[in-house]
């Protein structure tokens, strides 16, 4: 640290002093847990922030392993190369269930409606989000999207792909209205979300917080919303006309009755192209946050970082052709996709060149979260750049509908979004919960879910390379060794994720009080709030003096008890 | 919550003044609107498209709809974002039983709006201009007629919900304002719902040209 650095004195009115400290539990007397109510009935009809991301918290995770066991019945079956336990039909039926509950269920909502529910307004200083009553209804409005979606497992689930393309989409006798009105629903959930934050954004941020001095995890949340509120329309229009095609026969992508299919895609890609931001840009965020504060370093290139996060929202919305290079498009259309694709390349790599800068000469410590946004950095890189080779005009079509395209979202949306969450999750948790899990166990753990997650899907790209064809139950000998090899790692992985989950919930009862302030980190949740926080967050609403990462010039105070 | 001037009832806790309230509901009510025009985007997309590869099909189409009856809607659609307008001044000027008058005006004009609604669209159930595979009508020469009928019913559709959706709002404004929870002080939901309402009128200002002009 240089010798300019300046101690600042936190509001000392926010925090617990010793004798508000609960002797028996060691956490502070009032904190949000205990004091919003008591009772399920409490829980169910919060307005809390906190507590609504604590509801999402569950169903989310609940979702998150049933798709995990859904991935772990795909493996298992591609274990050996003949049909092993599911014949064709329920194997396409497994993995649309996997795709659609991964993203509309569970990665969707994930980051923004846990972690960003939780922390937004705290980091903001605001007492809460802009719509309480919006922000609970948009939980609600999930359970419905999420119980209508139940409907199609539960009579003959959906064999489509999570896409739903026409004309398939239109003709199979599984059932896909439960499956489409559910995705339909659940995209209200996410506007409203979204709706919420950029208001809160906007009009809740304490005296003094002038956007630059913002978290880059409120950057992040910000050009997300903005996403979830211009796409999320797109697809509940999309997901409507094919309901309707299906239900009544309308035409709109029937070619037999002057329809067109390729339009179906378009339509669907308008969104979930961009929905693919939504899944990252948290992620982002949630990056920027770890590795300043693990690195007790000011962020490099703050508002490089701040904006990539803005232009990759912008660009997000030009690219959706490059999901159909094959699909017929014009020379001159596919030419200006794959251009736009690469693009993409460049605000990302802004905020990879700027995180790992911010290591530099850091004084790094290796918590728990920190070794997440490690592996995030390395993981997404990988699929970052994979993701610009398919981007590549003559190499998508050697590559289109692989397992390369596989391993490539997975190595972003698992490698990039689900270790940027459970690092997150590490690094919020005792400010959630006001409780230390095992340092021990989590690395254990985070060894576990790197190497299985690169066992399962680095595997992949070799096996998309040769040709594998995704979507297949079946496979050419060739190919069993590498197919077991990916088999084994996503045993391992889930092991992993299985570790983590017990690790996090032991914490939560006797895991020891962390403290307000464990991580010595700058940001308000940290240095205004008691951990748990008090139900309206903080006593005192507090002036912002310095930014969000100026570890030049205040040293934090690190904060063990209360 | 104690009701004094420095923390009246209506004001939220979270929020610190009554201008922040307001200007967070407004700020949020255009990203909703925002969000609606997105959703309409897809089936003006498609209207965009599916008339540029048939024009002619669009031209013989429009001629079973009735401009005068279309037109009839869009005056009386028009006055209504007139009436609620006038019930969002009468707030303004703290005559909130005024404001009724004019909201129950704005209810009536979106029911006759919906009545015309019912006219046409009985008519074409009863000849069989319906979408897609329903369609039965004979009197339209080109090779996909029914998708001019598909568009038809699906955007006219969810205008009609989006209306009936605004006379279930109004109808609550009119109770809450019977309460006396709106003065000069504080008429937010009124003033958002006048938002929601003049969207739902400019679409169909568009609607109708689109649909009943196009030849």
């Amino acid at each position: 640290m240089s010798n300019a650095a300046t101690h600042t004195e936190p509001l000392r009115s926010n925090l617990a002093v010793p004798d508000q400290i609960d002797e028996k539990t060691g956490l502070p007397r009032e904190n949000y847990i205990q004091d919003g109510g008591k009772g399920l009935k409490s829980w169910l009809l919060t307005m809390d922030h906190k507590r609504i991301a604590i509801l999402y918290l569950i169903t989310v995770v609940a979702a998150f392993f049933v798709g995990g066991i859904m991935a772990l019945l795909i493996r298992l079956e591609l274990f050996l190369p003949d049909e092993q336990f599911f014949n064709a039909d329920q194997y396409n039926q497994l993995f649309t269930l996997h795709g659609a509950i991964m993203i509309f269920l569970f990665i969707i909502p994930s980051i923004p409606a846990i972690l960003g529910n939780f922390v937004l307004p705290l980091q903001i200083g605001a007492k809460d989000v802009a719509f309480p009553k919006l922000n609970l209804a948009s939980w609600y409005v999930y359970m419905l999207g999420a119980g209508i979606t139940l409907i199609s497992i539960f009579t003959s689930a959906a064999d489509t792909g999570w896409t739903f393309y026409t004309p398939y989409s239109s003709s199979t006798s599984t059932s896909v209205i439960p499956m489409t009105m559910g995705v339909f629903v659940l995209g209200f959930s996410s506007i409203f979300t979204g709706l919420n934050f950029i208001v809160t954004v906007h009009k809740l941020r304490a005296p003094g917080l002038t956007w630059f001095k913002m978290p880059l995890m409120v950057w992040g949340l910000y050009a997300t919303a903005i996403i979830q509120v211009l796409a999320t329309p797109v697809l509940g229009i999309t997901v409507l006309l094919l309901t309707l095609e299906r239900a009544f026969g309308i035409g709109i992508f029937d070619p037999a009755m002057g329809g067109d299919p390729v339009l179906y895609q378009h339509f669907f890609w308008f969104y979930s192209h961009p929905a693919v931001y939504i899944m990252i840009l948290p992620g982002m965020g949630i990056m920027s946050d770890l590795i300043a504060t693990f690195s007790h370093r000011k962020i490099f290139g703050y508002k490089f970082v701040a904006f990539s996060s803005l232009a990759i929202a912008l660009v997000s919305f030009l690219v959706w052709g490059h999901h159909m290079f094959t699909s017929g498009q014009s020379e001159i259309a596919v030419m200006i996709f794959s251009f736009l694709t690469f693009m993409v390349g460049i605000p990302s790599a802004i905020k990879v060149f700027n995180w790992t800068t911010t290591l530099y000469k850091g004084s790094i410590s290796f918590a728990v979260p920190m070794l997440y946004a490690l592996g995030f950095l390395f993981l997404f890189t990988i699929g970052g750049l994979t993701g610009i080779v398919i981007g590549a005009l003559s190499l998508d079509i050697h590559l289109h509908d692989t397992y390369f395209i596989v391993a490539h979202f997975h190595y972003v949306m698992v490698g990039g979004t689900v270790m940027a969450l459970i690092g997150g999750l590490y690094y919020w948790w005792p400010k959630i919960w006001g409780r230390m899990y095992s340092r021990t166990l989590g690395v254990f753990a985070f060894l576990l879910v790197f190497v299985g997650f690169n066992m399962t899907f680095f595997t992949q790209f070799i096996l998309g390379a040769r040709g594998m064809p995704r979507r297949y139950f079946t496979y050419v000998e060739q190919f069993q060794p590498l197919h077991a090899f990916s088999s084994s790692g996503a045993m391992v992985m889930g092991l992993g994720f299985l570790l983590v989950a017990i690790n996090l919930w032991w914490a939560i009862k006797h895991g020891k009080p962390a403290g307000s302030n464990p991580w010595g980190a700058l940001t308000l949740e940290w240095t205004e709030c008691t951990s748990p926080p008090i139900p309206h967050n903080f006593k005192e609403t507090p002036k912002i003096e310095y930014g969000a990462y100026e570890y030049d010039r205040v040293i934090p105070t690190m904060e063990k008890q209360g | 919550m104690a009701d004094s001037a420095a923390h009246p009832r209506w004001l939220q806790h979270h929020f610190t003044s009554a201008g922040q309230q307001r200007e967070s509901a407004k700020l949020g009510m255009w990203i909703f609107l925002v969000t609606e025009i997105l959703f309409f985007g897809g089936l003006f997309c498609a209207y965009a498209i599916y008339h540029a590869w048939n024009p002619d099909i669009f031209h013989e189409a429009h001629k079973a709809l009735d401009w005068r009856l279309g037109g009839l809607n869009t005056l009386v659609l028009i006055t209504s974002s007139l009436t609620m307008a006038l019930a969002i001044r009468s707030l303004q000027v703290n005559k909130a039983k005024l404001a009724n008058g004019y909201l129950w005006a704005t209810i009536l004009l979106a029911l006759t709006f919906m009545v015309i609604k019912y006219f046409e669209y009985a008519h074409k159930f009863h000849v069989g201009q319906l979408p897609g595979k329903y369609y039965t009508y004979t009197g339209i020469e080109g090779t996909s007629p029914h998708i001019f009928f598909s568009l038809y019913f699906m955007m006219t559709g969810l205008h009609g919900l989006h209306v009936m959706i605004g006379i279930g709002v109004i109808l609550w404004l009119i109770i809450r304002n019977r309460r006396g929870d709106f003065s000069n002080a504080y008429y937010n939901p009124v003033e958002m719902t006048g938002l929601y309402w003049h969207l739902v009128d400019l679409i169909w200002i568009y609607l109708f040209p689109l649909f009943y002009l196009v030849g």
